[in-house]
């Protein structure tokens, strides 16, 4: 297969933040029973991580799994990994109530790191970003499009948006980013 | 007039000169002026004209509440109008204009309208330009617009960039005099984070320049420490050049930072919006000096006896030589004693208050200077500048009784506190009589979303007008709002201030008291909007007997300054017009922002590429490189047509129509919905869904289906694919996948949540390309040719309306036998990341087969050869699915579905509903868009009554002809007949068009069904 | 602006991050209901001053549909919960009451 691209081929920008489209990333939408043991055992057999609390995301050693709603987890692998990730989830799952979707190509990811990160992000959405600490994922909104961001513990905060806007969504955090344009607030 | 001192000006850095033009002149500042303070340091007093009569003004304030001193300042893309000179830092090469004046400041024309005021009364313009009608659009308008307004409208695109920033803190506290400076202290005691916002940019307000002493030392020393430890605390943010612009509901407040207001071109934003939520809100904004009403309390050298003293202290700017003093309270004496400690000299106190005595007063007395009781100014003389006073009895009728030479007045009326963020959400005020002012009612505060107070008033804002009161009260303030926020209880001590003896206020609305119409025609309560007392008592006389009313009838307080300085006079005025008390009359309501904030600042990065957010397939690049016309399809933006070098964009759709029909056409149908419906009763929550069944859809088919809304209309149609036993995949529009997505996660969670249901969106991971013509499927089995192997796409293989999962070339491929067209078609979906290559390989292997992509209006017009209708042009959310003859599509076996009750209504079943047929032209000319069918008759207001209207229109490159799809009355039963649409393009034809059946291409389907 | 704890994940949601979706508890009739029954599922709605029960939706955040209960005057949210039930909870129903003794009720 030839040509398997991101939505911005991995777009870079450095202002006071540097912004970089991470490339695919494998994205797999399970919607099912949250409580369930064997959904549980589904997803750390995935991603190698435990089931996460409301609003978390923990890594394990293939992936990390974020909580989205009370019956809906993202689990985040390798793109190569994904359509697989969801085959194997709806065997292990074929005996209850569930949903996997491969939602890879529909997202795009974004990575912002340096000082000032958490201000890049302040700058386009209403989420506090003083209080966002590693192992919690926010959904909210940049601007005027939904998305999902953590931050790892090194600062750097990933953020997911829909792969149709991601020309829109560079564009946001190339701005908010620009030299000159630090806020000087949270760092 | 005005002038530099030769000393003094704490603000200001007299080894850093700043070059400057006004109206071209070049002038010479310091660091640290405003540009009122390098204006009038220059000697600069007049700087502008009034709105409404043009008559000359001068600077009268020193903060955001002036009202006269508005410029034209920069110039091309950094021109802007109305830009107060009061709060505009100095930079080196500013450049300001002068506004509402023709041909200059000096000598304009529109002065003419000062000899006429008697007659440019309160209302004048409703009275005047009422009838007849047709005068407004050809004569009064255009001389209004000529004659009224200020600045002018900036030509150029702005060329700076403006962004928001979202903060959460426990407690913003809104303003950086000594009370907020004393409040943020006291709530981060609590331990509260705090915000504090300034929106000079310099600390400590009016107290520094008024003196005393705080904890033992002058006040500036204390603003210093005061600032040092709170810029050491972690939990404490200052900042400067915010101003707190508005308070809203549920602790939301906005912070507008004028980032580079100062250094323009620096590449910095040059505003930022500050989107605040705070748990507690401490309104620290101090108060506003009021004028008195005297005639001629406007010309040019009349200031606000605190904004004279501010020129001195702050800036080293003296406004006069010889400045009288006019007052009504103790206060106006700090400013005859700044006057005289510079050197200058204060030939009398007028006091109207009967007595004048008190600590102040001593002083002033001990100082030299003259000071009379109960007197005030019966005139001031001067045109554009203040020659002298004439002194009068306050008590009296304004005889005069003293001439005086002076080249400034320094007038007090008292001090309001600036109620306006405690105001914006909800805040009630109360009318305090001994201060003579509405202050904060701090039993009825603004409530946020748990029922309890949020927003605290601190110092002057609380009323509080000695230091020792402010300072005791904004201390408390503060613990107040830290521990409401969250914060421990502190015990820290608040700051420690002598008290003083101050005497009290005499309220004076009118000077003198027994003032004649000839005075009180001069005397300025708005000077923005050149209202005067005058017009006030004549709105009342007229029966305005709400302030609300007169408010809009003299437009007194509707200027850009909202009032600051005139709504408590002018609704003293009307309450004493209409013999009533002042709380009876009560207030105008206060608007968010606190002052003018720039639209740049309000749409922050929202302008340009980023105005709004444009969604792209992935073949997006492709169509921009290919030269596509985009066409907005909700937020996408979708190929309209592709056309060629010297193509109009007709002619490009008709190609990629002929093309399509006789070739190979590719449609970039990414953007169509796709919505996976997945669980034990997907199939019974679809039967609810759609009209028609689709629990009984076999697997591996597809089926058209359309969704109707509660109200019985036709809201969204698309094709369904059983996937699995328990699964469905549903085609929205393109536009309507969120629409749809959150119209069925309704019903699944809050009326079926006991059905076990899940939808996933999966529009964006599949680009979908409609593979459409007669050599569809020689491509694609070309490119499984290329790739050695491929699903089978023959049609006893894959037959019409059904769908394969498998391998097209090197491509993951779902293949859908489905056509929107009515020819043999293809819509293929692979994963989004391989939607570029599968499109490059269609057209690199479609060149033998005649390949063209094609856009969304060849889509439509094929769609309409074909009777398929779209929804949004044949459906407008009065339409059901009866009126299109879509009955086949609606299940008579389901006992419900959504809009099932809803399409037994009497209106829904009338026989006379409008209904779809086909319309040919008889000319073969296109029916224009949207056009009505007349018939016989006229109704009640005289007009023809139509019989039906045209939902799309086309020329049918395929049948050379024009054809339209169109509901009218009766319309079915009417086959073969001719009605006829009047045209609106002034040439009174009537295009004829016959009834026809909507299908006009292939009605038996065999070109799809190959 | 308001603020709205979104129960299920527990975010004090801006409105900005929320979609107002209507009065909640709304009763649906489908065929077979009475023209009277009909009408007032599709088109009677309360407009309350004070005490009223919505339907919003976090759309920026977990998707979930939820109730709240508000003040119409004053904005003060009494409470919000999940939307999988057919009236309010009786706690919430109770601290409303206290605090509005005049307050007719819900329905």
């Amino acid at each position: 297969m030839s040509d398997v691209v991101s939505a911005l081929r991995g777009a870079k920008y450095e202002g006071f933040c540097k912004v970089e489209e991470a490339g695919l990333v494998g994205m797999v939408t399970l919607r099912g029973d949250l409580a369930s043991k064997t959904l549980a055992a589904a997803v750390k057999a995935a991603t190698g991580a435990d089931m996460p609390d409301i609003c978390g995301i923990l890594a394990g050693e293939k992936g990390k799994v974020a909580w989205m709603s009370p019956d809906e987890l993202l689990l985040m692998v390798d793109h190569g990994a994904a359509e697989q990730v969801v085959s194997d989830l709806s065997e292990a799952l074929s005996g209850e109530h569930a949903l996997a979707v491969n939602v890879s190509d529909a997202r795009a990811v974004f990575h912002v790191s340096g000082d000032g990160a958490r201000e890049v992000v302040a700058k386009l959405s209403p989420a506090d970003m003083a209080a966002l600490e590693p192992g919690t994922l926010r959904r909210s909104r940049v601007a005027q499009v939904p998305a999902a961001f953590h931050m790892d513990e090194d600062g750097m905060i990933e953020l997911v948006c829909f792969r149709s806007v991601a020309t829109y969504v560079f564009g946001l955090l190339e701005n908010a980013a620009r030299p000159g344009s630090e806020v000087g607030y949270l760092t | 007039m005005s002038t530099r001192l030769a000393q003094g000006g704490r603000l200001i850095d007299r080894s850093k000169a700043m070059e400057f033009t006004f109206n071209g002149k070049r002038m010479t500042g310091y660091a640290g002026d405003t540009l009122a303070a390098a204006l009038l340091g220059a000697g600069q007093t007049l700087v502008g004209r009034s709105f409404k009569y043009h008559r000359p003004r001068g600077i009268l304030a020193s903060g955001s509440e002036e009202p006269n001193a508005l410029v034209h300042l920069g110039e091309g893309a950094r021109f802007e109008p109305d830009q107060r000179v009061t709060t505009t830092e100095l930079f080196d090469g500013l450049t300001c204009t002068s506004q509402n004046h023709w041909p200059s400041l000096e000598f304009d024309v529109g002065a003419i309208n000062n000899k006429f005021s008697r007659f440019l009364t309160a209302g004048f313009y409703y009275k005047t330009f009422m009838f007849p009608r047709v005068a407004w659009e050809k004569l009064f308008e255009p001389i209004v617009r000529q004659s009224a307004g200020l600045g002018q409208v900036p030509k150029e695109r702005d060329a700076d960039r403006y962004e928001h920033f979202y903060a959460h803190v426990d407690v913003l506290v809104v303003g950086g005099g000594v009370a907020g400076l004393a409040a943020a202290r006291s709530a981060a005691s609590t331990g509260a984070k705090v915000l504090l916002i300034e929106q000079t940019n310099h600390w400590g307000g009016r107290a520094v320049v008024d003196g005393g002493e705080i904890d033992g030392m002058p006040v500036e020393g204390w603003v210093n420490k005061a600032v040092e430890e709170l810029e050491n605390m972690a939990n404490v943010t200052i900042r400067t050049r915010i101003m707190g612009a508005g308070v809203y509901d549920h602790g939301y407040a906005t912070g507008y930072e004028r980032v580079a207001d100062h250094t323009p071109g620096d590449g910095r934003p040059r505003h930022r919006l500050w989107r605040i939520r705070a748990k507690q809100i401490v309104t620290a904004t101090g108060a506003i000096e009021r004028p008195l009403s005297f005639a001629g309390n406007d010309i040019p050298g009349v200031m606000l006896a605190g904004a004279l003293r501010d020129y001195i202290v702050n800036w080293g700017v003296s406004a006069g030589d010889r400045v009288v003093v006019v007052t009504n309270n103790d206060d106006a004496y700090r400013t005859a004693l700044a006057v005289k400690a510079a050197g200058l000299n204060v030939p009398m106190i007028l006091d109207a208050r009967a007595e004048a005595g008190g600590p102040l007063a001593d002083a002033a007395r001990e100082a030299g200077i003259r000071v009379e009781a109960g007197k005030g100014i019966a005139k001031v003389h001067g045109g554009k500048k203040v020659t002298g006073v004439s002194v009068c009895a306050q008590a009296g009728e304004g005889a005069s009784l003293e001439e005086i030479k002076c080249d400034a007045v320094a007038m007090s009326g008292g001090w309001s506190p600036v109620v306006h963020l405690w105001s914006h959400c909800g805040g009630k005020l109360i009318w305090d009589v001994e201060q003579a002012h509405f202050r904060p009612d701090p039993d009825r505060a603004p409530t946020s979303h748990d029922g309890a107070a949020f927003v605290v008033t601190a110092g002057s804002a609380t009323g509080a007008l000695s230091l020792a009161d402010v300072m005791a009260d904004a201390h408390a303030a503060g613990k107040v709002a830290g521990k409401a926020a969250g914060g421990k209880t502190s015990s820290k001590a608040a700051p420690e201030v002598a008290p003083e003896t101050m005497q009290p206020i005499e309220p004076v609305w009118v000077m003198p008291q027994g003032a004649g119409p000839d005075k009180r025609m001069k005397m300025w309560l708005d000077f923005q909007n050149d209202v005067k007392v005058s017009d006030v008592q004549l709105a009342a006389r007229e029966g305005y007997e709400s302030v609300e009313h007169t408010k809009r009838y003299t437009t007194l307080g509707m200027a850009n300054d909202q009032g600051k300085l005139s709504n408590i006079n002018g609704l003293a005025i009307l309450s004493d017009a209409l013999s009533q008390e002042i709380p009876a009359t009560g207030t105008t309501t206060f608007r968010p922002p606190y002052n003018p904030i720039s639209f740049g600042a309000i749409a922050g990065e929202a302008r340009g590429e980023l105005f709004q957010p444009v969604r792209q397939t992935p073949m997006h690049a492709w169509h921009a490189e290919a030269g596509a016309y985009f066409e907005p399809v909700g937020h996408w933006y979708r190929p309209y047509c592709y056309p060629k070098s010297g193509e109009t964009h007709e002619q490009a759709v008709n190609r990629e129509v002929l093309n399509t029909r006789e070739n190979l056409g590719l449609l970039d149908a990414s953007t169509l919905g796709k919505l996976v419906v997945k669980g034990p009763d997907a199939g019974k929550f679809l039967d609810m869904m759609y009209t028609n069944m689709m629990s009984n859809l076999a697997v591996g088919k597809c089926r058209y289906g359309l969704m109707c809304s509660e109200n019985g209309f036709l809201s969204d149609d698309g094709v369904v694919a059983r996937i699995d036993e328990d699964t469905w995949l549903c085609h929205t529009t393109s536009g309507g996948a969120d629409r749809i997505h959150a119209w069925m996660e309704d019903w699944l969670q809050c009326e079926w949540w006991d059905w076990n249901v899940y939808v996933a969106n999966v529009t964006e991971q599949l680009a979908q390309v409609a593979v459409v013509g007669p050599n569809a499927r020689k491509v694609l089995e070309k490119l499984n040719d290329q790739a050695g192997g491929g699903m089978d796409l023959s049609a006893e293989a894959l037959p019409f309306m059904q769908w394969r999962d498998g391998k097209i070339g090197n491509f993951d491929a779902r293949a859908y036998r489905i056509s929107f067209s009515g020819e043999l078609s293809y819509e293929i979906a692979v994963p989004a990341s391989q939607g570029r290559a599968f499109w490059d390989a269609l057209l690199d292997a479609g060149g033998e087969f005649g390949v063209m992509p094609y856009g969304t209006e060849c889509l439509h017009i094929m769609r309409a050869e074909k009777g398929f209708i779209m929804i949004g042009d044949e459906t407008d959310g009065t339409v059901i699915p009866q009126d299109l003859g879509l009955n086949w599509a609606i299940s008579k076996k389901k006992e419900d579905f959504m809009g099932k009750r809803a399409q037994s209504r009497s209106h829904m079943t009338d026989p006379d509903r409008w209904k779809l047929v086909g319309l040919e032209t008889l000319d073969g000319s296109v029916i224009p868009d949207g056009a009505y069918a007349v018939g016989e008759g006229v109704n009640a207001n005289g007009q023809k009554n139509v019989i039906g209207r045209v939902t799309s229109t086309y020329y049918s490159p395929t049948l050379k002809k024009g054809i339209a799809m169109g509901l009218v009355k009766h319309g079915p039963d009417r086959m073969g007949e001719v009605i006829g649409f009047p045209t609106v393009d002034g040439s009174n034809t009537v295009v004829k068009a016959k009834i026809v059946s909507p299908v006009f291409y292939d009605p038996e389907g065999e070109k799809q069904n190959v | 602006m308001l603020t709205l704890q979104c129960p299920y994940c527990g975010v004090m949601a801006d409105e900005t991050e929320l979609h107002a979706e209507g009065e909640a508890h709304i009763k649906r009739f489908g065929p077979g209901s009475s023209d009277e029954d009909f009408e007032t599922y599709l088109f009677e709605r309360k407009n309350p001053k004070g005490v009223h029960f919505e339907r919003w939706r976090h759309t920026g955040g977990c998707g979930k549909f939820f109730h709240a209960a508000r003040s119409t005057m004053t904005l003060e949210v009494y409470g919000t919960y999940p939307a999988q039930t057919l009236e309010p909870p009786k706690e919430l129903i109770d601290a409303i009451k206290a605090k509005h003794p005049d307050w007719e009720g819900y329905k």
